[in-house]
């Protein structure tokens, strides 16, 4: 496996669920340090796109390369290649009966084969990270959905990735508390951890991503950096949607 | 002879929930065929069955073993409903951050799964485990020595079939008390943190 620069490629990803066709063709490229943000209305395919990416959901057509390796190749270890690629859901999708600690010391042990003292030191380092040290003996119930995104986010940071996949990490999240969520992303993503980001959060894609792709209707409408795509964008949807949300927050304004 | 039946009966219940909902088509059918007979089959008659017919095939089972297999059978049968059940009813969200995480379908359904779902399903569980406890008395049909075996003998002796049976029932009132008991502190003692019902 030659050292290649480019994380992740994908070339004409193509999902349908019974008669709906979801992804038409998707196809772009991820290089090492990059934060490319993906936006666009619901329905898009945004969730289905990163779900075919770690393979959680089997694509019908297209391929796609994990630094230079093909992972929609059918010999492919499914696994290994999930470990490589960090998952953070909008549910935060932790595990109830586990502590903060045993999130993310959970997989360590298990998958990595880690000792329990070798894993628990690194979960209370990433925890840290996230700025939970101190909250890491309690269970998710006990924790605000703020806190229980960081700890996602530890949870998928400890097996050291290759990329993170953000799923609308702040879209189930009360206002007050994006904030530190976004910071936490914001602090990785002057780290230069890859990231592939789908957001509602313009403000967010405006200062931390390198590229926003729009994606409607199954495709990528347009890409390019978040000046050109926010403000003047050139396809027609493109416009039409960051017209209304900037009409949504003046009105919030008056 | 419950004291054995028991862990196996409930072991037997999470093998066949597991298969149920997450074999491939073959294991889950032998599973769902599995319970679908034990819980048709009223337990006498699978403990006569297993008792009288299996000799005729060439499988010998002592009273007591024939009573084991059957109450194995049966509560395990009955226990993997609720298994199933409650496996279904942890979030699927779960499941997929675990395989988004790496880990394999078992360590999934091992440290992810079942830990949670056999939390749900112990209320449902340990009221199949005191009806077993209660039901222990049909194994006298079949000539194993217990209690209420003893007592209808103890009856057709002496004939007072009111202190006779009353104290029986006592007795056997007596156990399944320990038993809720019992229950009720297990219960509170694998209760996961901040996840109560609402008061």
């Amino acid at each position: 496996m030659a050292e290649t620069n480019v994380v992740l490629k994908v070339d004409g990803l193509e999902k349908s669920f019974a008669d709906n066709r979801i992804l038409s063709g998707v196809s772009f490229e991820i290089d090492r340090g990059q934060i490319k943000v993906i936006c666009g209305p619901s329905g898009s395919g945004k969730s289905t796109l990163l779900r075919c990416l770690n393979l959680l959901t089997e694509p019908d057509k297209g391929r796609v390369w994990l630094e230079g390796q093909e992972i929609t190749n059918a010999n492919v270890d499914v696994n290994s290649v999930r470990q490589r690629i960090g998952f953070v859901f909008q549910e935060f999708n932790l595990f109830n009966h586990l502590t903060a600690l045993r999130n993310v010391s959970l997989a360590l042990e298990k998958v990595k084969k880690m000792s329990k003292d070798e894993a628990n030191a690194l979960a209370m380092k990433e925890l840290a990270r996230v700025n939970l040290a101190n909250d890491a003996h309690k269970y998710p119930a006990e924790l605000s959905g703020g806190q229980k995104q960081r700890v996602a986010i530890a949870r998928a940071l400890a097996m050291n990735p290759v990329i993170m996949f953000y799923d609308e990490p702040t879209s189930a999240l009360d206002p007050h508390l994006i904030g530190e969520v976004l910071d936490v992303m914001k602090k990785l993503a002057q780290e230069k951890l890859t990231s592939l980001v789908v957001t509602h959060e313009i403000g967010f894609a405006r200062s931390v991503a390198d590229e926003i792709m729009f994606m409607g209707e199954g495709k990528i409408l347009e890409h390019g950096p978040p000046s050109q795509i926010i403000d003047k964008p050139t396809h027609e949807a493109v416009r039409l949607f960051f017209k209304r949300i900037n009409e949504l927050y003046r009105r919030d304004e008056d | 002879m419950i004291v054995v039946s028991v862990p196996i009966g409930t072991a037997l219940a999470i093998v066949l929930g597991v298969a149920r909902v997450y074999g491939n088509r073959a294991f889950s059918l032998a599973a769902t065929c599995v319970v679908g007979v034990f819980r048709g089959f009223p337990a006498i008659v699978t403990l006569l069955i297993i008792f009288f017919a299996l000799p005729e095939v060439g499988v010998y089972f002592s009273p007591y073993w024939s009573a084991v297999l059957g109450f194995v059978l049966v509560t395990g049968a009955y226990q993997s409903e609720y298994v199933r059940g409650c496996i279904q009813s942890v979030s699927a969200g779960q499941s997929l951050a675990a395989r988004a995480l790496g880990m394999t379908r078992p360590q999934e359904v091992i440290y992810v799964i079942l830990p949670q779902a056999l939390r749900a399903a112990l209320p449902g569980i340990s009221n199949e485990i005191i009806y077993l406890v209660l039901y222990s008395s049909l194994a006298s049909y079949i000539g194993v020595q217990e209690m209420f075996g003893v007592a209808r003998t103890f009856n057709s002796l002496n004939f007072r079939p009111i202190e006779i049976f009353f104290t029986a029932g006592l007795v056997y009132a007596a156990i399944a008390t320990v038993c809720f008991v019992g229950f009720r502190l297990l219960e509170r003692r694998v209760r996961i943190p901040g996840v109560e019902a609402a008061r």
